[in-house]
């Protein structure tokens, strides 16, 4: 901590708040509002003068609320900067007439109640957000008492009992009589695993099982005579040297007993704690006398981290901690480029792995600072003004927030943040996207190409560059033969895919048209694959109307690695191609000349998680189930992703 | 748009054995001259070898070439290679175009009868989307050299330190009063037992 605030190169601002962010990789601005501390972090010696005649007393929230601090006070003894501050909450004026007890005792002269507001702008190249994590409150689950019952603690409430510098000086005493617990339990998963949203949070908080092991093994260190007790689901102990400690605190006598307290009770005159547990591995009803019961509560995302997320258009993953661009490939990533994330505001994590993922962060941010300057593959999407109806659609579909635009304005792309992808020409009904590189009159050409003779032998295949067509060139390196009437528009993503695209195919002839891309979790770009969906969705509702087989517009989904799952895919293809017949295409060719290209399936808010039913349009199965636009579609018969979300009838 | 003539050049590839075993690989070569705006089609050996780029490059000049299409391989493999080289003989790099006539032909069709014709309508969609290719200059952004460092947790200090020690100006904004985090208000920490602070 002190090498953070001595480091040359680290402005520390505590005391502070982020006001606003604006601008793109390499090219930040960030308002940062520092609010008073009504001391010269300079000048203060923390000699304390000043707190031995500040009349308020309140809580020390340092300490749990486990003993009291001053209005002006030091959070702690090592905190950095080394400074006293007055809580303007707390104090009982600035005005020194109402009281300045503390001004008039600090030698050094260094309290000003005259300190405002500073507004600080700063230009940055990165940010790392390291917002961290908050700790469930247990209150809700009122069967342990927490609250009721002076002697049941959270964890982290006993950490600042157990402390050396902590709520009683260095003293392991309980709550309600200062005397030390003989007998301590511990309960595990409060407020974690649980699918009930009134009891907490579905994941596990990662932390918690190794946390009360290490307050085991820190009893028997220096309590030796204490009786403790661990009440568990199932001990978490993966890490390097964790189950040597599970083990080292099981051989010196800590019982571990698998079965959560379903009743808490106190003894109203010795305020000890009687706990009420099916011992699940000895299938018998157990009750046990303890002197403290310490809570092992779960992780929760820190409340500061949403509003930074909102700020630097971040995603979040379900339980509401930040979500990394990539999950293996780019753990410390987010979708916004030159914002990296750090510690517990990604997922609960302990100290090393908060430090370990931090130095990642780190690295990955330098690899952009070293530079002066970095290239943009021109690959970018460029907005033509004058086909624009500046509806705004492009902004909404953009993954990376590249695309700045306010109503009734032309949308302007942030080449810096424009990955490429092409979801947001796709999505334009007018024409007014154009992608550099792989521009829609190319992907046109391509398609007249392919069909330009005999037509009815050819598979018209949209593979985006990532996963798709890799996928198909790891079928060639493994010389996975396959029919040979498919032939491969390449684009970034799948998401570049333009209904007019596949609608154009099968005006100029083609029996079967394929759109293939990254799985889910693969894709490249966050998550412009799930406007394919909608789109695909879109075209095949209109094909149905128009008395097409809908099953002539295949979607599949191939990594990069499935090389085998590729030739399966061409194989199908080719089934389907087989079947088309001349007369079909003439026949298609004639209605679709007819009609407009179809829109994207836009679901509403109302669709998420409600009943709907599918259809495979690779072997007819059809089925019920719930609407999740970050639910990977597949056919629970036959494994193809051609799953057609029939549009809820009302 | 360009108003300027369409000169394409097209460089066939045997990749000894791996296209020229299974695909015809002068009937490629000879289809593909006869493909509009195809001003030349050369068949090379290997053409991503050093004689191979010198010849694409030797052409591009002998035949005032303005689009590239190289009818090989993946431009998983070999795109960042062939720009550089069509570069270094003056062309901007997203005039090539790569056909992909190995991994999604000749190493997935063994029937020779049915792989030149595949590669022949490869090589023909290839160029016909090089008609289409422009010129792009890739956009150079400036840097910032400072980070900001959101959290002064154990997360936040550590990167704030890791950066700052790399040599790059940090900010490190905190809420409270101090840094420290959570981890300030451990007493030891697993699995040594040791001080947190």
């Amino acid at each position: 901590m002190m090498d953070v605030g001595r480091h040359p190169r680290i402005e520390l601002m505590t005391n502070a708040v982020l006001e606003d962010v604006t601008g793109y990789v390499g090219n930040f601005k960030a308002r940062i509002r520092k609010k008073p501390r009504y001391v010269d972090e300079d000048q203060c010696t923390t000699c304390g003068d000043c707190v031995a005649v500040c009349p308020v007393v309140v809580p020390d929230e340092f300490q749990m609320g486990l003993s009291s601090r001053r209005a002006i006070y030091i959070p702690f003894p090592q905190a950095v900067p080394s400074a006293y501050v007055v809580s303007a909450e707390d104090c009982l004026g600035r005005n020194p007439i109402a009281c300045g007890k503390c001004i008039e005792s600090c030698e050094k002269k260094c309290i000003n109640f005259d300190q405002e507001d500073a507004l600080i702008d700063i230009d940055i190249g990165a940010i790392i957000v390291a917002t961290g994590m908050d700790i469930y409150d247990p209150t809700a689950l009122d069967e342990y008492g927490y609250t009721r019952f002076v002697n049941v603690v959270t964890s982290l409430e006993f950490e600042r009992l157990i402390s050396t510098g902590g709520a009683l000086g260095g003293h392991l005493g309980r709550p309600s009589d200062k005397k030390r617990p003989l007998r301590i339990g511990y309960v595990q998963c409060v407020g974690s695993r649980t699918q009930d949203p009134d009891r907490g949070n579905p994941y596990c908080s990662n932390i918690c099982c190794m946390n009360s092991i290490k307050g085991a093994q820190y009893l028997i260190d220096n309590y030796p005579d204490t009786d403790v007790t661990i009440f568990y689901t199932d001990i978490r102990a993966f890490g390097k040297g964790f189950e040597e400690l599970l083990m080292r605190t099981r051989g010196h006598g800590v019982r571990y007993l698998r079965g959560l307290p379903g009743e808490v009770r106190e003894d109203p005159h010795s305020k000890n704690l009687w706990v009420t547990v099916e011992n699940t591995t000895e299938k018998r009803l157990e009750k046990c006398e303890f002197d403290m019961l310490v809570l092992a509560v779960g992780a929760v995302p820190a409340v500061d981290t949403e509003f930074v997320r909102q700020m630097v258009s971040l995603s979040k993953s379900p339980g509401g901690f930040l979500k990394e661009a990539h999950a293996k490939l780019r753990p410390v990533d987010t979708p916004t480029k030159g914002v990296y994330i750090a510690g517990a505001a990604e997922s609960p994590k302990d100290v090393r792995e908060s430090v370990t993922q931090a130095s990642a962060a780190s690295s990955r941010a330098s690899i952009l600072l070293q530079k002066n300057h970095f290239a943009v593959e021109a690959i970018t999407a460029v907005v033509y003004e004058e086909p624009c109806t500046r509806c705004g659609q492009c902004a909404n579909v953009c993954p990376y927030g590249a695309i700045a635009w306010e109503k009734k304005q032309i949308p302007q792309i942030i080449s810096a943040a424009c990955a490429g992808c092409g979801t947001c020409a796709a999505e334009c009904k007018f024409g007014a996207i154009e992608m550099r590189h792989f521009s829609d009159q190319a992907i046109y050409a391509q398609i007249e190409a392919i069909l330009e003779e005999n037509c009815q032998e050819k598979i018209v295949t949209f593979a985006c560059n990532w996963c798709s067509y890799a996928g198909a060139d790891t079928a060639g390196l493994s010389r996975m033969a396959y029919p040979p009437h498919a032939f491969i528009i390449r684009t970034m993503c799948s998401g570049r895919v333009h209904p007019e695209f596949v609608w154009y195919a099968f005006q100029k002839g083609a029996p079967v048209v394929l759109v293939s891309g990254c799985h889910y979790v693969d894709c490249h770009y966050i998550d412009a694959n799930r406007s394919t969906v909608r789109r695909i969705d879109g075209l095949w509702d209109k094909l149905i109307k128009m008395g097409i087989r809908p099953e002539r517009l295949m979607l599949e989904w191939c990594s990069a690695a499935e090389g085998g799952r590729w030739q399966t895919i061409m194989q199908e293809a080719e089934k389907k191609r087989q079947s088309v017949t001349s007369e079909e295409i003439e026949l298609t060719r004639a209605e679709l000349s007819k009609v407009r290209v179809p829109r994207p399936r836009n679901p509403k808010p109302a669709d998420e998680n409600s009943a709907a039913q599918f259809h495979c349009h690779r072997c007819d199965q059809l089925w019920d189930g719930r609407f999740n636009v970050e639910w990977e579609r597949i056919c629970p018969n036959c494994r193809s992703n051609s799953v057609h979300w029939l549009r809820p009838s009302h | 748009m360009t108003k300027e003539e369409l000169r394409i050049g097209v460089f066939v590839c045997d990749c000894g054995s791996n296209i020229a075993g299974v695909v015809d690989v002068d009937e490629v070569q000879r289809f593909a001259e006869r493909l509009p705006d195809v001003v030349v089609a050369v068949r090379n050996k290997y053409t991503c070898s050093d004689p191979g780029q010198q010849e694409i490059q030797q052409t591009i000049f002998d035949h005032k070439l303005n689009r590239v299409v190289v009818a090989s391989c993946s431009p998983a493999s070999y795109e960042p290679i062939f720009r550089q080289c069509i570069q270094a003989a003056g062309l901007n790099p997203y005039l090539l175009e790569m056909a992909n006539i190995r991994e999604h032909c000749s190493w997935v069709t063994p029937d020779r009868e049915a792989a030149t014709p595949k590669a022949l309508d490869i090589v023909r969609v290839a160029v016909a989307r090089a008609k289409w290719l422009y010129p792009q200059d890739e956009e150079h952004i400036p840097v910032t050299d400072a980070a900001l460092v959101i959290g002064g947790g154990v997360a936040g200090m550590q990167a704030a330190l890791d950066l700052a020690d790399a040599g790059h100006p940090v900010y490190l904004v905190e809420k409270k009063p101090s840094i420290g985090g959570i981890m300030a208000q451990l007493d030891k920490v697993y699995p040594d037992i040791e001080c947190s602070i």
